[in-house]
């Protein structure tokens, strides 16, 4: 099967102009480089993502000195005991402080890497993780909750049941709606997931309208904006376990994922079944968006723009990108999370305030600088 | 026989796009399809490369009816260059190329030696080694095409489907590139245009009008002034390149109307 290329000494376009070439050996190895980079902003975003959570712990409307962090986070993992006096700062540090930045870390990788995700089963840059209605279907289920509440009888979890609810049942529309002879191509599934959004945020309109209750309208507000206030010990392990599995996944079908973004007919010639593989995406992403909207509600941006800031500085191959994405989500949102919390302490700011207040000029100043293209100049 | 097109059809919305097509690609020959647009040359391409399933009929691959193989089974035997070059994301020519690998490579594992020096060599019979850093939606359309033709050779196909290779070709590259066809050993089965390319560079020719085979022969059986006039509408003179004795059609620009 190899003969065909490799024994054929004839015609060769390459040696008609020799000059052409001689700059390549000059070059340096792209693909080394590519490599020695990555290993750097691994290294170096492993680092930042540890201090970060560490930070994260310790600052706050009450500000506990690193070694205390360290020491309660040690005594807390080993079972080692505490001072008397030290028991409120080991109580913010344990039970207030760590699972919500853990809980930062997870959303901010999860969100970022579903963007990366859904960018490539959709083919499209203007893509983020809630592009297909899944945000606006898990809002009207926790419109529900906090206008009607309904689920009560779940307590604390009713919000978070009820937004996952809500976007499965919006995943499912749009599924449904999406499907046509084809299969799912990508244009119709942004376009059903637009127009099905439009629908569902109108549904919620006209819940909180109707709602008795004056209050409902504000809370709305700020669970649609993304908040991780509610976060605790026991929201963590779903969440997190679906967002490790979705990084696995994603990185093991990555070639798979290049393959598709060169157009459904080229993935059939290099052996790439595109809708098999865009309805695999479809599940994994929704049921992850699903389930990290039910935790933090809908976080804006960061799964549109972290993908494109990673691209810019890694190359667009998805084994560097799905590597690089995760580590950079997380580091993202444990700040803005501590922005939210410390800026105007002790009212909260929305989350999806900050990461548009930050983001957007990062972006744009990083896309200005390299010459970035996607989809086209 | 590598590859025989077997009864062929494609309907879509109740249209036969491709009629009960009998074509066969022998081992290392290049086959030719051309005709008018819309005649269906690309849908039975589609149907080659598996972007599409034929409706009834079947395409065989050493006897073997594609459909029963997994899509990256045949992709390690067929390797194809396909209408559509526009991507996403601002790949670099070298990725693009090594993404010819795709159907070979084991899950993520990065590629091998021997693979890469693949696509070293494919890059350079493509003269695209110079580009290798460029991002690919920086391109022109014929460096594009050059990319392409390399991702697919790096493919290590033994069947090498193309839609018309030589579109936004200069002509230096059309005529590299069909030369390298020719010396490659490949089994080709290529839609083209430019019917004296095709004459110069095909062993046969077949033609198609509205999705049936109207002719199917040597070059110089098929491409009669006759034949050319039924199927593409033209008046056409029938000359013989002196070295080689392959028909060359020098068109007549008079409108076909008028000239009789």
């Amino acid at each position: 099967m190899a003969e065909a290329v490799s024994e054929t000494p004839s015609a060769e376009p390459g040696t008609a102009e020799p000059s052409r070439n001689e700059t390549h050996d000059e070059e340096p190895d792209g693909r080394g480089a590519g490599r020695g980079r990555l290993l750097t902003a691994l290294v170096v975003l492993s680092v930042t993502l540890v201090v970060s959570v560490l930070a994260g712990i310790a600052l706050g409307p009450t500000v506990v000195p690193p070694a205390d962090v360290v020491h309660f986070l040690w005594a807390a993992l080993t079972g080692g005991g505490i001072g008397a006096d030290e028991v409120t700062g080991y109580s913010i540090v344990w039970h207030v402080r760590t699972p919500r930045v853990l809980l930062a870390a997870v959303v901010g990788a999860g969100l970022a890497v579903v963007g990366v995700a859904i960018q490539a089963l959709v083919r499209n840059a203007l893509a983020d993780p809630f592009v297909l209605g899944i945000s606006s279907g898990a809002s009207v289920g926790a419109t529900a909750v906090v206008v009607f509440g309904v689920f009560a009888s779940l307590g604390v979890y009713a919000l978070s049941a009820a937004a996952f609810l809500g976007a499965l049942g919006a995943t499912l529309l749009v599924y449904l709606a999406a499907r046509g002879p084809l299969g799912l191509t990508p244009l119709r599934l942004v376009l059903t997931g637009v127009a099905l959004a439009y629908g569902f945020q109108a549904l919620m309109s006209v819940l909180v309208f109707l709602s008795p209750n004056g209050q409902a309208a504000r809370t709305v507000l700020f669970w649609l904006l993304g908040s991780l206030g509610a976060a605790s010990w026991e929201s963590l392990p779903l969440v997190t376990a679906a967002v490790l599995v979705a990084i696995g996944v994603l990185l093991r079908q990555s070639r798979s994922l290049d393959v598709l973004a060169l157009g459904d007919e080229t993935a059939a010639s290099l052996g790439v079944d595109a809708d098999a593989l865009r309805r695999g995406l479809f599940l994994l992403t929704a049921a992850v968006t699903g389930l990290i909207v039910a935790v933090s509600g809908a976080i804006a941006f960061v799964g549109l723009v972290l993908p494109h800031v990673v691209r810019i500085l890694v190359g667009s191959t998805h084994r560097r990108v799905l590597a690089i994405t995760p580590l950079a989500g997380a580091c993202f949102m444990v700040w803005v999370d501590l922005v939210a919390r410390t800026a105007f302490a002790p009212e909260e700011l929305p989350l999806g305030v900050i990461t548009a207040l930050i983001g957007v000029p990062v972006f744009i100043t990083l896309m200005r600088r390299r010459g970035y293209l996607f989809g086209g100049r | 026989m590598v590859l025989s097109l077997r009864d062929l059809s494609v309907e879509a919305a109740g249209r036969a796009l491709v009629d009960r097509l009998n074509i066969d690609v022998e081992a290392g020959r290049i086959v030719g399809l051309v005709g008018p647009n819309g005649s269906g040359k690309s849908t039975a391409l589609r149907c080659v490369y598996r972007a599409l399933r034929p409706t009834s009929g079947a395409v065989l691959l050493d006897g073997t009816d594609l459909t029963s193989l997994k899509l990256r089974d045949s992709a390690r035997s067929i390797a194809a260059l396909t209408q559509e070059s526009q991507t996403e994301l601002d790949f670099t020519v070298e990725e693009v190329v090594a993404l010819g690998r795709a159907p070979h490579a084991r899950g993520n594992h990065p590629l091998t030696a021997r693979e890469r020096a693949l696509c070293r060599q494919s890059m350079e019979r493509l003269d695209v080694t110079h580009l290798a850093d460029r991002s690919v939606l920086t391109l022109s359309g014929g460096e594009r095409q050059r990319v392409l033709v390399a991702r697919a050779l790096v493919q290590e196909p033994r069947v090498l489907v193309l839609d018309e290779p030589t579109n936004h070709l200069d002509v230096r590259h059309q005529v590299e590139l069909l030369s390298f066809l020719r010396g490659s050993g490949l089994t080709v089965l290529t839609a083209l245009h430019d019917l004296n390319l095709a004459a110069a560079a095909c062993d046969r020719i077949a033609v198609l009008s509205s999705g049936s085979l109207v002719s199917t022969g040597e070059p110089a059986e098929v491409l009669t002034p006759e034949l050319v006039r039924k199927v593409f509408g033209v008046d056409v003179t029938v000359v013989h390149h002196p070295r080689t004795g392959a028909p060359h059609l020098i068109y007549d620009l008079t409108a076909p109307a008028s000239t009789t």
